[in-house]
């Protein structure tokens, strides 16, 4: 299996290449890519030279073209698909079906990856994409249950590729606006889920309370560590109860599952965090370089534990464990 | 302007659920009609017995009516369902998945609000692939609705314009899990909540509503005094979502402001004397947070 690691920096393109990634994805610094945050992402020449890099080592960049383009503003995200290829990209990450039709037509040449914004969540919807855009591979959405992730992989003819570590979306993916009500910003337009530029956190004697777009999202109790306000993520109120009614403030960390992945046929694997740091890159890639190479060559795996990365310091196997639904 | 009704997205009693439909076929004045179950595979098969008979009688009053596909397709007996559907014969089905591209490819068809299509070079791929009507995805701003709408003019563009936006769908089901349940054995106990779950902050701000796999808002989206605005844009078509309160008067407080029988604010007060206690919200309109409310 492939393990495709994030790069939100020619810096960590670099450490995630030293630590062991066959393929890094990653996007141009503008709203033509999903982790749109100031200071992050590739310019062209940027992303130039990082593919001159990685083709050295023999290694892949998968480049993420994967919001929805803005009406009449096509043009900008045609122009990213086109320097894109003409950087020599392994791969292009798409979402949007107008992109991809224009990527089939004037680039048919160029290998294409539906994106998990694109939400193809099953064997008909995947076979669209692979019958109208001759797309090459499909990202699944973090919903499926591995046993349906097999199912899936049996019955298409593209590669497969799933998520194992990171950030978990609870609700399907590109499918989602809860941060735009909240805040006007939101993944498909701009990029962005929860915005920094709206968070805001309130100290008193009580504790610290997070807000997102001026709602609450979470309090603290003075020692507990207050996460951050991802809005799916937050405390909430019913008339049933209070608590984390989405999910608890968790990272999806897959690496006991790994086995099951491989047996299910999927082609790679995808650890997300473009907007995580170095330190954050190196050790998870490093982790999971080990795990796959212990399950190549079949002998137990001592893993070192990647509970500082992963959010709240806990992790959940999301939706791959029967029980999450 | 047409109006068009939305499906009921809340798990309302099947018998309740034909009621308010025969009734949407004797007195509402919307020219298209969306109908079937597209939140939750589980509900269908409640309201599939009263599916042909609601058909029938919407068509007899002059209604068109749609079939609107499941949401989140992803398990195999949902695949087969959305496969189904394609198959009727009779009306046209409204897209809510890609994944009924491949059977619907040429054929006349309607794209739901749940389908992606934020521009118009989306917007002209499905329709050379036969839609012949595109619901756009309620946070997208009137700005590139306007696009969209004069790109192509063969189709006919719609805006949520009144409801409870859906925001969010989900395989894990929150009404299940607010109960302490599973989603295999859920009990369908969204059946009690027939205008969603509220879900307010921890300092009791109304926020979101739950309807099992579904997230929606807690305001009321409401366009009435935006209708100007809309005609402008190109917008042939808005659609109302039904909640639980008086739908058909809804329909006809939209109806009487298209036909300037009444001004905004007058239509306008009418909708708050038809759902109280709701706040009413446009903010996505204009590309502001989907909460807000502006004024024209």
């Amino acid at each position: 299996m492939e393990l495709i690691c994030p790069a939100g920096t020619p810096a960590a393109l670099r450490s995630a290449i030293e630590a062991g990634a066959d393929a890094v994805y990653c996007g141009f610094n503008d709203e033509t890519n999903a982790r749109n945050f100031p200071g992050l992402n590739f310019s062209r020449d940027e992303l130039r030279k990082g593919i001159a890099l990685a083709h050295g080592r023999g290694k892949r960049i998968l480049v993420a073209i994967n919001t929805f383009p803005r009406a009449a503003s096509v043009a900008l995200w045609r122009r990213a698909v086109d320097d894109a290829v003409a950087a020599g990209a392994d791969a292009l990450i798409v979402a949007d079906i107008g992109l991809m039709d224009y990527v089939a037509r004037q680039h048919p040449d160029q290998r294409l990856h539906v994106s998990v914004q694109a939400a193809a969540a099953n064997p008909d919807a995947i076979a669209f994409y692979v019958e109208t855009f001759g797309a090459r591979r499909v990202v699944l959405p973090r919903v499926l249950r591995v046993s349906e992730i097999a199912e899936i992989t049996r019955e298409t003819t593209c590669e497969t590729e799933v998520f194992v570590f990171g950030g978990l979306c609870v609700m399907a993916e590109g499918r989602c606006s809860l941060s735009s009500y909240a805040t006007g910003k939101s993944p498909n337009m701009q990029g962005v889920c929860s915005p920094a530029s709206h968070v805001a956190y309130e100290e008193t004697a009580k504790g610290t309370t997070s807000r997102l777009g001026g709602f609450t999202i979470n309090r603290f109790a003075p020692r507990e560590a207050a996460g951050y306000p991802t809005l799916c993520k937050g405390r909430f109120s019913t008339a049933l109860g209070d608590g984390y009614i989405f999910e608890d403030p968790v990272s999806l960390d897959a690496t006991t599952l790994l086995k099951g992945l491989q047996a299910a046929g999927v082609a790679a694997l995808k650890i997300e965090g473009r907007q995580r740091g170095r330190a954050y890159i190196e050790s998870v890639v490093r982790h999971f370089r080990r795990a796959l190479d212990t399950l190549e060559d079949g002998s137990e795996a001592d893993i070192a534990s990647l509970k500082p990365f992963t959010e709240g310091q806990s992790s959940t196997l999301g939706a791959y464990r029967k029980t999450w639904r | 302007m047409q109006l068009s009704l939305g499906p009921v997205l809340y798990n309302w009693a099947p018998e309740r659920w034909r009621d308010f439909y025969f009734r949407v076929a004797d007195e509402a004045p919307v020219d298209v009609v969306s109908v079937g179950e597209i939140v939750c595979s589980k509900r269908s098969p409640f309201f599939a017995e009263h599916l042909p008979e609601v058909i029938e009688r919407l068509q007899r009053s002059g209604k068109q009516v749609l079939l609107g596909s499941l949401i989140l397709v992803s398990l195999r007996r949902e695949r087969r369902q959305t496969e189904e559907l394609c198959a009727i014969d009779g009306a046209m089905v409204e897209v809510n998945d890609l994944t009924c591209l491949k059977s619907i490819e040429g054929r006349p068809h309607a794209i739901g609000p749940f389908v992606n299509i934020y521009n118009e070079a989306s917007a002209a791929f499905h329709v050379r692939q036969g839609a012949a009507r595109i619901c756009l995805p309620p946070e997208l701003p009137v700005s590139s609705a306007a696009v969209i709408a004069a790109a192509l003019p063969e189709a006919v563009i719609e805006m949520f314009a009144f409801g409870r936006v859906p925001l969010a769908i989900s395989a894990r089901c929150y009404h299940a899990r607010l109960h302490k349940l599973s989603k295999d054995n859920c009990r369908f106990v969204c059946e009690k909540d027939p205008d969603g779950l509220a879900l307010k902050t921890l300092d009791r701000q109304d926020f979101l509503t739950i309807n099992g796999v579904q997230t929606l808002s807690h305001a009321c989206t409401n366009l009435i005094g935006d209708i100007e605005n809309l005609r402008e844009a190109g917008i042939g078509s808005l659609r109302l979502s039904p909640q639980d309160c008086d739908m058909v008067e809804v329909a006809k407080a939209f109806r009487d402001m298209l036909d300037g029988r009444r001004d905004a604010e007058d239509a306008g007060g009418r909708l708050s004397e038809l759902y109280p206690g709701v706040a009413f919200a446009n903010g996505f309109l204009r590309g502001q947070p989907g909460f807000s409310l502006a004024r024209a």
